[in-house]
């Protein structure tokens, strides 16, 4: 069968590149286009390593088929540092520990992002509910915990 | 060694010690740039894939390739056959043998495939598509074998052998039959027979814990490529390059120097990281095809085929005098092994007594082969298992006798300069700093609500030392580079740079810490045993000493001095009294751009076997809230003590702790391999095999006490493991603590304990 042509847009750039029908967004990141920063860890949708950000909502990228991203604006990892300067999660994630061996970290990063952007004053409820669905197996999600919560103060300014 | 100024307390005043920089590798961590596993990939990069058995139990009659070969795009097809055999040999240290002719089989199978999913073959091919297309292609004709995947089956005296010769061994005079116990380990001291006639108390009672997974959320991957010269690089995620190396290149029948094996970043190992699977498929897929060759595992393939921890059962039986003095203790152990000898049984019966003065001690282990998954390590291999059921039982004594846990504990601590059991020796204190620690901590006196509980357990675990290597570079502009052969995990990159910095005397920021491969540093042992700020740290500062003795004599000649004039401290060469003479001090700045005119270039390699580890002992206080209609078990506060020795940064330190214990939280509460009768694994996935997730869990509060170890240059101990070791049973000691229910089998699933509390009250 013949690749598809996609256009779409991944951290802001008017990206396109061929995909076959069954690809899904996660192997078309990683493998066509070598934006690797997004993980695999399941591809499942049950770890959350592979979350991005389409159109404003983060969905597990290994769940979503390559040619769905035709006219979509896709957010990964790669684009959340403005040059060389961090986005505050990032930022706390290094000075909190957060991460160990950071194979988790941008699915983290990208879920906590995005509870800041709708909730900038959450509660440790709210935070632990809302990355439940990112597993950890190095941290025990304290330091990751604390990371969101200082992102968010950093954030309310 | 530098002089230290040294505070009121006795303790050397450090500068870079004990403070929290960022590490070196974070930033490309936070942006996606850092490299893992399966982030590299070369020009005409192959994929990789296995064939896998469906079956439990089957003798591979053949493995028919021929048509899978003509399909375009194929451009390699390995199987057993195509690797050379191993001798028949165990190795190494009695609590950790390995097996040449087990490791071969293990990565491809050969005369039997011995669990579902059981590598049968290997492809490498154009893209994905093919790859697979070429896996259906292959035909493999199986005698179908009953199996066994339960320590009972395994036992039972009928059963099928997974090894039809295997006698067992440990065990004289040796067993006339063969049957699925590889070995037995056996240790005794005192008089145990007659010592229970002088306890007041004997509780005795049995376990059962369910084999686990690693869980690393990295599954495995590999890129082997393989040049026309015989030389081939070999970029892999693992714990240990210079074992992965090691293996690959036995395994293949390569010679160690042709290979260049480059550490990727590795997104979690647990123990699970330190074998083999890929490496040496991909390897000689790329020797076959000329291409490189990238193979990645999925998750269901990481579930069913690395990993796990061994299922155990398990006998316990203590005696007590009625202050709470143990008198006897008995430990009978069974490990499930997987399809392979080799699981941590000797570990795991050695430690579960070993925090105790016990005088009459009998240790019996069994290492028991079944048809699943051969276990691999996992973090503290052994231990927390034992400890599950020792610590449960004491906790038994306890109540029963009326005696606060952690005051029963420290009169029954083992004391410093006491011959353990195995031939080791405790030879470190901070076991009982840490025990009362734990005590003074406010959880301890937080009053319990209804249906809450606490428990508490403690425990130990060897630690490692071993081979390390490093090698430190002063560059031109005073800058420094150091290089190490040891995986960064959990930010040991910023531990070594700040040992490198202190022992230096200039700041963390002038020092760029990295992970070399095997041509560039000397050999380093794996990341593992809780060894690397221990073992390889030591390797660091031995090379920045050389560095100094280097400096010191520069500035010895450039002063035309005696070279034992001149003092190196705070990062410069200072001459040692006023008689020497009236010199501004060189600092390492100065020195480094004087190099050329001074001999050169500046560097110097450490490489050493490091002695003087101090073990893990770890406490832990665990608070639960039980819903007595559902068994579910939240829970509500955790506490866990360890002894750092000094810890370099507090940060990953504590990291090390807090994710020790959430392990071992899954472990106890959610986590188990489900198997059906078809020996098939049900829950492969991250769906069905539940591992705890934020939403599950409170903070960790984690205790880093610091008695500095003398066997190190900062006072190093490892903390990577012990924190697991008491996390189970402090979850189920607390548990009984709220229901009164003992549980013991793990994991305390809500069914299982709703089941437990409608049944009405049990006694302890
Ligand atoms: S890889 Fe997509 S959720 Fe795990
Ligand atoms: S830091 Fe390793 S999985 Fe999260």
């Amino acid at each position: 069968m013949s690749k598809m042509h996609i256009t779409t847009s991944i951290n802001g750039d008017t990206t396109e590149f061929l995909a076959e029908a069954d690809q899904t967004l996660l192997s078309a990141l990683r493998d066509n286009l070598r934006l690797t920063g997004t993980k695999e860890g399941c591809g499942s949708g049950d770890c959350g390593a592979c979350s991005v950000r389409v159109d404003g909502r983060v969905v597990c990228s290994c769940l979503m088929l390559a040619p769905e991203a035709q006219d979509r604006a896709i957010e990964t990892i790669e684009g959340m540092a403005d040059g060389d300067n961090l986005h505050p999660v990032q930022r706390r994630f290094l000075e909190e520990a957060a991460l160990q061996c950071g194979f988790c970290t941008p699915g983290f990063l990208i879920a906590a992002r995005d509870l800041l952007d709708r909730n900038p004053n959450p509660t440790e409820t709210e935070i632990r509910f809302w990355l439940a669905g990112n597993l950890c197996r190095c941290t025990g999600y304290d330091k990751i915990v604390r990371a969101v919560q200082k992102a968010a103060e950093d954030v309310r300014g | 060694m530098n002089e230290r100024v040294k505070t009121p307390e006795g303790r050397p005043y450090y500068k870079e010690i004990g403070t929290r920089p960022i590490r070196p590798d974070g930033v490309e961590k936070v942006t996606g740039s850092a490299r893992f596993g399966d982030d590299f990939t070369l020009p005409g990069t192959l994929v990789g894939k296995i064939l896998r058995s469906p079956h439990p139990h089957a003798r591979l009659i053949s493995v028919d390739t021929s048509n899978a070969k003509k399909i375009a795009g194929v451009k390699a097809i390995v199987t057993g056959s195509d690797f050379p055999d191993q001798p028949f040999a165990y190795t190494g240290p009695a609590v950790l043998e390995r097996n040449m002719w087990h490791v071969t089989r293990n990565v491809i199978a050969r005369e039997k495939v011995l669990y579902e999913g059981h590598a049968v073959a290997a492809v490498a091919a154009v893209d994905e598509k093919t790859a697979s297309a070429a896996l259906q292609a292959i035909a493999v004709e199986y005698e179908i074998l009953p199996h066994v995947t339960t320590l009972d089956e395994a036992l039972a005296p009928d059963a099928v052998l997974l090894f039809e010769d295997m006698i067992t061994r440990g065990v004289e005079p040796a067993p006339e039959k063969p049957t699925n116990i590889a070995r037995r380990a056996n240790y005794e001291k005192g008089q145990i027979d007659t010592a229970w006639s002088s306890a007041d108390l004997i509780v005795e009672r049995s376990y059962e814990t369910k084999p686990v997974h690693q869980g690393y959320i990295e599954p495995h991957a590999c890129l082997a490529h393989y040049h026309p010269d015989g030389q081939a690089d070999l970029y892999t995620s693992s714990q240990g390059h210079f074992q992965m190396r090691a293996l690959t290149a036995t395994l293949t029948g390569m010679r160690l120097t042709d290979i260049r094996a480059i550490p990727a970043e590795i997104g979690g190992g647990f123990g699970g990281k330190t074998v083999v699977y890929l490496e040496p498929l991909a390897m000689m897929l790329s020797k076959m095809s000329g291409f490189p060759v990238r193979m990645k595992m999925t998750r269901s393939e990481v579930f069913k085929a690395s990993g796990p921890a061994a299922g155990t059962k398990a006998r316990i039986k203590l005696g007590a005098k009625k202050n709470g003095t143990l008198v006897a203790a008995e430990v009978e152990m069974y490990y499930e092994a997987g399809a392979f000898p080799g699981s941590p049984f000797v570990n795991g019966v050695l430690c579960c007594v070993a925090p105790y003065t016990i005088p009459n001690v009998r240790l019996t282990g069994w290492d028991v082969v079944a048809n699943r998954p051969k276990v691999a390590a996992y973090r503290a291999p052994g231990s927390p298992q034992s400890n599950f059921a020792f610590e449960s039982t004491v906790d038994i004594v306890c109540k029963k006798l009326g005696l606060d846990p952690i005051a029963f504990r420290k009169m029954n601590a083992v004391q410093v300069g006491a011959e353990l059991l195995g031939g080791r020796q405790l030879n470190h204190e901070g076991y009982l700093q840490l025990l009362e620690a734990t005590e003074r901590h406010p959880q301890y006196a937080t009053e319990l609500g209804p249906n809450q509980g606490r428990g508490f357990a403690a425990g130990y675990w060897p630690n490692a030392g071993g081979e390390s290597g490093a090698t430190v570079y002063v560059n031109a502009d005073g800058t420094v580079n150091i290089a190490t052969g040891s995986p960064d995990i959990g930010g040991s990159r910023a531990s070594m740079a700040q040992m490198t910095a202190e022992t230096l005397g200039i700041s963390y920021d002038r020092v760029r810490s990295a992970v070399n491969d095997t041509t560039s540093v000397p050999f380093t042992h794996v990341t593992g045993g809780s060894r690397v700020t221990f073992a390889t740290g030591k390797a660091v500062v031995a090379a920045c000493e050389t560095v100094i003795a280097d400096l010191r004599a520069r500035a010895a000649k450039i002063w035309d001095v005696d070279v034992d004039a001149v003092d190196w401290r705070e990062g410069a060469a200072h001459p040692s009294s006023s008689n020497v003479g009236d010199f501004d001090p060189l600092t390492l700045g100065d020195l480094a751009a004087r190099a050329t005119e001074t001999g050169g270039p500046i560097g110097s390699s450490g490489a050493l076997n490091a002695t003087g580890h101090a073990p893990g002992f770890s406490a832990a206080l665990c608070d639960v809230e039980v819903d007595p209609e559902t068994g579910h078990v939240k829970i509500i506060r955790f506490t866990v003590a360890q002894d750092a020795g000094v810890a370099i940064h507090p940060s990953y330190v504590e990291g090390q702790m807090q994710g020790a214990v959430v392990q071992g939280i899954g472990w106890a509460l959610s986590e188990e391999y489900i198997y059906g009768p078809d020996g098939r694994l049900q829950n492969h996935g991250f769906l069905d095999y539940r591992m705890p997730v934020a939403s599950d869990l409170p903070m960790i509060d984690p205790i880093v006490v610091e008695v500095p170890n003398p066997d190190h240059p900062f006072g190093v101990k490892g903390v990577a493991e012990a924190g697991m070791v008491t996390a189970m049973a402090s979850v189920a000691n607390a548990v009984a603590d709220a229901v009164d229910r003992r549980m013991t089998s793990l994991p305390i699933s809500p069914p299982k304990l709703a089941k437990e509390i409608a049944a009405g009250k049990a006694a302890m």
